[in-house]
């Protein structure tokens, strides 16, 4: 267990962190977010003892780092896995830690082999590649079999395969009851990695949540909505209607609605009330990278769900939002519900994948791409909230959103 | 208590698992010895030719350490590099993430270097001194002669603390760069310049290192010191133990 109170480093007048108050809990991965220059890595010296706090406290099973008894066995970190000796053999850094620590010269060969550096151990860390030295720095931490455990950035430099490995190395510490800490940068990562999330931004708390509650907390779930475009009269009346009834509505550049502040069966009725037909009624959810952007992006208003999707909203190439009265010049454009280009780049397959406990998504409104009716759906009395997906959801965006529902 | 003998054994694991530590103790020995026992042959060939005043005041001991001067270098880069090594890779922090108590760490981690440095300079001392000796021929002297011994230990002594002052002043600095960087020009010239200068020679006497010669001394003759050799060897010895206590200091204090 790590507890922070009142957490506060100033180095002269440019304030790291900010009154930090955090519980990090045994038993789980909790992921450390935040952008650059936020003050995880401040954080993470401070809980290690390395830096003083200006002010406030961090503890360790209730002990400042600083008094903790062989330090080594209980707290192992990962804090930059450069720091290390490059004229030294891996076998002999980790050696030179293990006495440090107290421990027995053999589980040196032990912790090689876990990480997987036995064949170059005798080698010169010079020579190391980046993913190389994060798995030495792992090994290190590892040493003293520590309950508590702190990795910051631990997947910098991975191949996929490696970062698989750190996921799942991560999540069996946590399911042996350790405490875990984890910071990084790639949400994507986190959001199949930890259970649960602190956010920091500009060193101040933003969210302390589990990463489900962080999503549907910080995210606007929004319903997409996509009216025949051989009519656009109707995406102007089915707009003025949705508004009238409560919704915010804004326009997609590839002619679709996105509706927020209507649950999908009222949207139905309300599109059958103003008798226009729906092409396609969705539920999204928005993902983490997206929950996380929006929390960090704005420090002020971060809450704000309107103004937010407005920042959010990707430039439009022609309308803006708002006026939906203009005709969709693509026809049917794959509704990327994404507006961060970034996203799809850094979620190859084997991110997307594995998720360890992969229960079934419990969005039961959200059926895996059935076949799409070729006609009109049936716009009227639909109950079911889920009419028809569109045809074209990348299935991308599905295995995305499936394993984050997962966590 | 257990932490220090676990710092001891990580230490010299340290130590002798690095090239540049071995590289520059080797240095020191190499260097000092071989220089020594050349100036030693040339004071010997031209001995006669030397003026009278200096032949009264030829020191037989000290001209085979005449090496050290160089050597010196080489032991001050050895201290230099085994504590800031630690910085300029980031090993600190590894470091005291596994040993909290910092002054301990930093005394543990001095105290062996310390002794391997002792080892080195004291080897050092006394291979100089008997090549050097070899190499004067008849105006050699004796390790039994009066002062002869003390002054070897005493040589083996001022190579040590050159060593611990610098690993001191590293600690302090962070920095091999700028360790180095002061060190080496200060105990290569400055530290002379001010000793040969009229004007600043009373403050030069107190100089680390030129008051750490004195142990090195048999023949004083025309020395103006007001120190004996170890009254010399004790100003450096608080030389060594201000900078220990401000590496201490700035350990403390400072962030990793």
């Amino acid at each position: 267990m790590i507890e922070a109170v009142g957490l506060t480093k100033r180095y002269g007048a440019k304030t790291a962190v900010h009154n930090l108050s955090f519980q990090v809990r045994p038993g789980a991965v909790t992921g450390f977010l935040g952008p650059n220059g936020s003050g995880k890595s401040t954080t993470m010296r401070m809980i290690l003892g390395l830096d003083e706090p200006t002010s406030g406290r961090v503890t360790i099973g209730g002990h400042p780092f600083r008094n903790l008894p062989n330090a080594p066995r209980q707290v192992g970190a990962l804090l930059d896995a450069k720091a290390v000796h490059g004229g030294r053999s891996a076998y002999n850094h980790l050696l030179s830690l293990a006495q440090l620590g107290g421990i027995p010269a053999r589980r040196v060969d032990e912790v090689l082999g876990v990480v997987g550096l036995q064949g170059v151990a005798k080698r010169r860390s010079k020579g190391f590649s980046l993913g190389m030295g994060q798995r030495l720095g792992i090994a290190a931490a590892l040493l003293g079999d520590p309950q508590v455990l702190l990795f910051d950035e631990p997947v910098n430099g991975l191949d996929p395969e490696g970062i698989l490995w750190v996921r799942n190395l991560m999540k069996q510490l946590a399911a042996e009851g350790r405490t875990v800490f984890v910071s990084s940068h790639l949400m994507s990562e986190m959001a199949l990695t930890a259970d649960h999330l602190i956010v920091i931004g500009r060193g101040q708390l933003m969210a302390d949540m589990s990463v489900k509650d962080f999503i549907s907390a910080n995210s606007a779930d929004f319903a997409r909505v996509r009216t025949p475009e051989t009519e656009p009269a109707s995406r102007e009346k089915l707009t003025a209607a949705l508004v009238e009834a409560g919704g915010q509505v804004l326009s997609e550049p590839d002619g679709g609605l996105r509706v927020t502040g209507l649950p999908l069966p009222r949207i139905s009725d309300v599109a059958h009330g103003a008798d226009v037909r729906l092409w396609e009624l969705s539920p999204h959810q928005a993902s983490l990278e997206e929950a996380y952007m929006r929390m960090t992006q704005g420090a002020v208003d971060y809450r704000s769900t309107a103004d937010q999707l407005a920042a959010l909203a990707p430039p439009p190439p022609g309308p803006g939002y708002g006026h939906p009265g203009a005709p969709a010049p693509q026809g049917w454009a794959p509704p990327e519900g994404n507006p961060y280009p970034v996203l799809p780049g850094e979620q190859p397959n084997p991110y997307a994948q594995a998720p360890a406990a992969a229960p079934q998504p419990p969005q039961a409104a959200h059926p895996a791409a059935p076949q799409p009716p070729a006609g009109p759906p049936p716009a009227a009395p639909a109950p079911q909230p889920a009419p028809a997906p569109a045809p074209a959801p990348a299935p991308a965006d599905l295995t995305k959103r499936d394993s984050e529902d997962a966590r | 208590m257990a932490v220090v003998g676990q710092v001891l054994q990580s230490e010299w694991t340290k130590i002798k698992s690095v090239r540049s530590t071995v590289w520059t103790l080797g240095l020191a020995l190499v260097v000092t010895v071989a220089l020594g026992a050349l100036i030693s042959a040339f004071s010997r060939s031209n001995f006669d030719r030397m003026p009278v005043r200096e032949q009264v005041n030829f020191d037989p001991t000290f001209t085979s350490f005449a090496g050290m001067g160089l050597g010196q270098l080489a032991m001050i880069v050895f201290g230099v590099l085994v504590v800031s090594n630690e910085y300029s890779t980031g090993m600190i922090r590894t470091s005291l993430a596994a040993v909290p108590q910092r002054g301990t760490f930093l005394f543990s981690k001095i105290t062996i270097a310390t002794l391997i440095a002792f080892v080195v300079a004291m080897l050092t001392s006394f291979v100089s001194f008997f090549v050097g000796q070899s190499m004067l021929g008849s105006h050699r002297t004796s390790i039994g002669d009066a002062g002869v011994l003390r002054a070897v230990i005493g040589g083996g002594l001022y190579m040590t603390l050159i060593a611990v002052f610098s690993m001191g002043v590293a600690a302090m600095l962070r920095s091999p760069m700028l360790s180095l960087g002061i060190l080496m020009p200060f105990f290569f010239i400055i530290s002379s310049i001010l000793g040969a200068v009229e004007a600043t020679k009373k403050v030069g006497q107190y100089l680390p290192d030129q008051a750490g010669h004195k142990v090195m001394q048999v023949v004083t003759i025309g020395d103006d010191a007001p120190y004996g050799p170890w009254g010399g060897f004790t100003i450096m010895v608080l030389w060594v133990a201000a900078a220990l206590v401000g590496g201490y200091v700035v350990l403390k204090r400072r962030d990793a």
